[in-house]
């Protein structure tokens, strides 16, 4: 079935399953939002030990999407992999170290004799949040904003200097933090995460006092995150986007470009309508109702939300991963991609994606079938 | 000319090479005990004894432990291919960025979620669904490295793609020939089973202390059983896969057979180095110990007859044998480069005459290519020593612990294991030999197939980033401390579970 599609099909196939994984893993960071919570919504031991049990369940789903979102990137997009990766290398490296902290804080954190000691892992457990939401939406803010890059793939056949990709600052990526664009999508995704860890637990635990106050902290943050998310919108609705010529390929900068794609995809103008109306009555749901509902109405939301606004970077004749050094180095779907085989390929393992979403489903229905509260994870031998 | 940097190059290989092993630490012991801890949790399905349901959690504990650190370390290798090798992601990442992300999907999915299940799932989901949760999780994980050996497997040997002068890369064109190519078949046999011996080795270690020390002798003596069944099988499994993959080197990678020997002058009915020292010289004569003879050449090609080729042969060439000398093989490389730079002008010109014209030439020369980036006949060369000395002490180890599971089986089955103290003593320490065989087996394999990053065709030290060596300076020491740090955080929280013992596997702290 897939044999039969043609290249630019496949390109952008990829690039709605990629943008997909994005999303999902996005809505996924409500556990990193979790994390930055639990000093705020606990009042003792007892309680932080209840809400870092809820979040804890999850973690490895999280890390798991991140994990696979990077490996398709790299099926799909290699020249995306080898340029962002190998340039904006500090952010990306701070990212990653904030992951390794996590991923063994759970476990550790209360286990007898642990080294660190259990504030320590607590402590990890916040940088975590703090830093990955930041700045996975500060480097996802550089689609829209570009970075200073040059790529030749003609260098390697220079025998002295064969470099691909090179990077033209020296700070190798930590610039983008100091772009508004890029931070108000960083502390659009921190304070959306958080939005979403509460509602997550007030749909997951079993304690009034805890959801009371989260329910009353989901009002200021989701105030928060709507300042951020419409000042990131309304920055890149009217600022010059990063447009691609169909027929010759020649990147130039074309006025209101983004908003250009917003109106000549109307689908995808639904889909972010659709979002933002799901993340708000989540929120409303959460925050007024303290309904256990929110969490789902807020999560597809915000899979729908980041899904569309990656549409935008990326289709319609637009680069992606775009140079303001040289606008030529831009990346596209079409430049950047795999070959037509290994796509065609890809696509097939990509059928297996449903698959793998309905056995997560049902192990986690099976698992969460009833509400987490004290005496549970107290009783539990394998608790964090 | 800063590209070519022999610093950045090396800083970015010693970064590798720590955080690679760092993660190989952990990950033998997931793949081995996962299968361990569902082998018990079946036992308990069907038999319902409280006794094996402790034994379940308590090696389940720890598997637990070791896995949240073997996920914060090979997070890091994943994301290195992009941050620290960005020439080789995209000159290769049309073949190798699949495997990855068929990983994350079929495997890495599948040993999250059932783990979840596995832990969590006591009391809260069905028996059975439990128990087939473990072995997802075994089955999860065995899975993941599969795909990323089919990676490495093909690094080594690279087949099933053709070079695409327009996207100047090289790209798929028979996903079945990577996937199920021998070297992948052989690397994932060899790699899996001795994961199974390292995980036995970790059951017969803790279980024989506990003999030692008279604690839980029930418990360790069915853990001792159990182990040395699956550790005597996978042991002699090892063996013989350790066999095949050397045949293999052999016919894909003859430099890093030669360098696993220590052979330089080539020769037919070539002897098998097997126990003794390399000196510094540069022929045969530099090792003194015992040969056996003939064995190399069957080892290598299942003939007593066969030349097997030395490093002298592979560098100097041997006419004879049909070998170029590396120099020919520089000069056809070079001669490729540049026809690839000349088509590319040629076609952006639109001279269709020079354009065939260069493709032919870059194409006919195309399997010297990666010779083309060297100065010196000399750089194809592996270090030799390293190669050789880790090659003999994995052998080494492979053929102790046939002996050491065999005894230990015997042991068991008379009901004598408590008799011998020295048997006990060197059952706990033999998990450190374990971990070490399966660190050294590694260095062979990566040491030895230097100064390559994909087999003839792309050199390490065109493979980096453009980054500055002071940025990879900081992230190796950033890596060292925060993965040495968790290191022994993980094993105090070890020691200490393995301590308190399975009887408390009902307590949490
Ligand atoms: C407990 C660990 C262990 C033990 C006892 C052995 N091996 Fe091994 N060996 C490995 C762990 C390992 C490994 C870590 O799994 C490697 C590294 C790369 C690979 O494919 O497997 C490996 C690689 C490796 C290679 C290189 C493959 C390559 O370069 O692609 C050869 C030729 C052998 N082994 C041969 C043997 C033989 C003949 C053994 C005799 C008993 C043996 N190994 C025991
Ligand atoms: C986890 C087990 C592994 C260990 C312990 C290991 C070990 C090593 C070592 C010691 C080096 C440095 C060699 C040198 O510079 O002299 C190295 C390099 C490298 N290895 Fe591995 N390796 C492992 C698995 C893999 C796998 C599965 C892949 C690919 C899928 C891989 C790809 C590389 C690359 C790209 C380099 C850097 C380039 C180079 O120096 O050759 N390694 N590895
Ligand atoms: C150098 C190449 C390698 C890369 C890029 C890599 C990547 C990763 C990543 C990203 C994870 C975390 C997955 C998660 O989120 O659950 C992981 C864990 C794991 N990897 Fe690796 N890995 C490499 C080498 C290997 C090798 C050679 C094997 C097996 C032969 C292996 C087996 C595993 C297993 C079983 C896990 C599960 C966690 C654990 O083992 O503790 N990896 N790896």
């Amino acid at each position: 079935m897939f044999s039969n599609l043609s290249y630019p099909v496949l390109q952008a196939y990829w690039w709605i399953i990629v943008s997909l994984l994005a999303a999902l893993l996005i809505f996924l960071m409500f556990v990193q939002g979790g994390q930055t919570l639990i000093r705020q919504l606990a009042k003792n031991d007892k309680e932080r030990s209840l809400l870092i049990n809820s979040i804890g369940r999850k973690w490895d789903l999280t890390f798991t999407t991140l994990v696979t979102f990077g490996g398709a990137f790299f099926a799909s997009f290699p020249l995306f992999y080898s340029t962002s990766f190998g340039g904006a290398y500090w952010v990306w490296m701070l990212i990653l170290f904030s992951f390794i902290i996590q991923a063994v804080s759970y476990e550790y954190r209360t286990k007898a004799n642990n080294f660190l000691g259990r504030k320590t892992y607590d402590t990890f457990l916040f940088i975590n949040g703090l830093l990955s939401t930041i700045l996975i939406g500060v480097a996802v803010g550089t689609f829209f904003t570009g970075s200073e890059f040059s790529v030749d793939k003609m260098n390697i056949t220079n025998v002295s200097d064969p470099v691909i990709s090179r990077w033209e600052t020296a700070t190798h990526g930590l610039e983008a933090a100091f772009n508004i664009t890029n931070l108000s999508l960083g502390l659009a995704v921190f304070f959306l995460a958080r939005v979403l860890a509460m509602l997550y637990f007030i749909n997951n635990i079993d304690h009034s006092e805890i959801i009371q106050r989260a329910a009353k902290t989901v009002k200021i943050c989701s105030a928060a995150f709507l300042g951020f998310f419409l000042l990131f919108i309304d920055l890149i609705l009217t600022r010059e986007g990063f447009a691609v010529d169909p027929d010759t390929k020649v990147v130039f900068l074309e006025k209101f470009k983004y908003l250009h794609n917003l109106l000549e995809m109307p689908l995808v103008l639904i889909l972010l309508l659709a979002g933002v109306v799901g993340v708000l009555s989540g929120i409303f749901l959460g925050a007024f109702k303290i309904s256990s509902k929110g969490i789902w109405f807020a999560g597809a939301g915000t899979v729908l939300t980041v899904f569309s606004i990656l549409m935008l970077a990326g289709l319609n004749n637009t680069a992606f991963y775009p140079s303001t050094f040289d606008l030529q180095s831009s990346l596209t779907i079409h430049n950047a991609s795999s070959s037509k085989y290994t796509l065609t390929t890809m696509s097939y393992v990509s059928l297996l994606v449903p698959f793998v979403v309905a056995y997560i489903w049902y192990s986690w229905k099976s698992l969460n079938k009833q509400k987490v509260n004290e005496a549970d994870i107290e009783n539990d031998t394998m608790k964090y | 000319m800063d590209h070519f940097d022999i610093s950045l190059v090396d800083w970015s290989r010693a970064q590798f090479a720590l955080t690679a092993m760092y993660h190989w630490i952990f990950v033998p012991l997931t793949l081995g005990l996962s299968f361990i801890v569902a082998f018990m949790h079946t036992i308990y399905y069907r038999t319902r004894d409280e006794k094996w349901k402790k034994m379940t959690k308590f090696w389940m504990k720890l598997f637990g432990i070791n896995f949240a650190i073997g996920v914060a370390t090979g997070i890091i290798l994943e994301f290195e291919f992009g941050t620290n090798w960005s020439n080789y992601s995209w000159f290769v990442g049309d073949i190798f960025g699949a495997p990855l992300a068929i990983e994350g999907i079929l495997a890495f999915f599948l040993e999250s979620t059932f783990i979840a299940v596995m832990f969590f799932g006591w009391d809260r989901v069905s028996e059975k669904f439990h128990m087939v949760s473990s072995w997802l999780v075994a089955f999860g994980s065995n899975l993941s490295a599969l795909w990323i050996l089919i990676a490495n497997a093909w690094m080594q040997n690279p087949v099933g793609m053709k070079f695409n002068p327009d996207t100047v890369r090289n790209e798929m064109v028979d996903f079945f020939e990577i996937a199920l190519s021998p070297t992948a078949v052989f690397k994932f046999l060899h790699t899996v089973s001795q994961a199974y011996i390292v995980g036995a080795l970790f059951v017969v270690a803790v279980s024989a202390w506990y003999i030692l020390k008279n604690r839980h002798l029930l418990f360790a003596k069915k853990s001792i059983l159990i182990a040395s069944v699956f550790g005597l099988l996978a042991s002699l499994f090892v063996a013989f896969t350790g066999d095949s993959s050397a045949y293999d080197v052999a016919q894909t990678q003859p430099m890093k057979l030669a360098a696993m020997e220590g052979l330089y002058d080539g020769e037919e009915k070539a002897d098998l180095n097997a126990l003794g020292f390399l000196n510094n010289e540069k022929n045969n004569s530099n090792f003194k110990g015992v040969r056996l003879p003939g064995l190399l050449s069957v080892l290598a090609f299942k003939d007593v007859n066969a030349f097997v080729p030395g490093i002298n042969d592979l560098v100097n060439g041997n006419a004879e044998q049909g070998i170029l000398p590396a120099e020919t093989r520089m000069k056809k490389g070079k001669i490729s480069i540049q026809a690839l730079a000349d088509y590319k002008k040629a076609k952006n010109e639109g001279n269709e005459e020079m354009t065939s014209l260069k493709l032919k030439e870059f194409e006919e020369n195309y399997s010297h290519f990666g010779y083309g980036y060297f100065e010196n006949k000399e750089d194809i060369v592996p270090n030799v020593h390293l190669t050789f000395y880790s090659f003999h002490i994995m052998v080494g180890l492979g053929l102790f612990f046939i002996l050491l599971f065999a005894w230990l089986l015997y042991a068991s089955l008379k009901d004598k294991i408590g008799k011998s103290k020295l048997l006990l003593r060197i059952s706990v320490w033999s998990f450190l030999f374990g971990l070490i065989a399966s660190e050294l087996g590694w260095v062979v394999a990566e040491v030895g197939r230097q100064p390559w990053t994909i087999q003839n065709i792309l050199p390490v030290g065109v493979s980096t980033s453009h980054l500055s060596v002071g940025s990879v300076q900081t992230t190796f020491f950033i890596f060292l401390a925060l993965f040495t740090i968790l290191l022994i955080a993980e094993v105090k929280i070890l020691i200490t579970q393995i301590k308190k013992g399975p009887e408390e596997g009902g307590s949490h702290v």
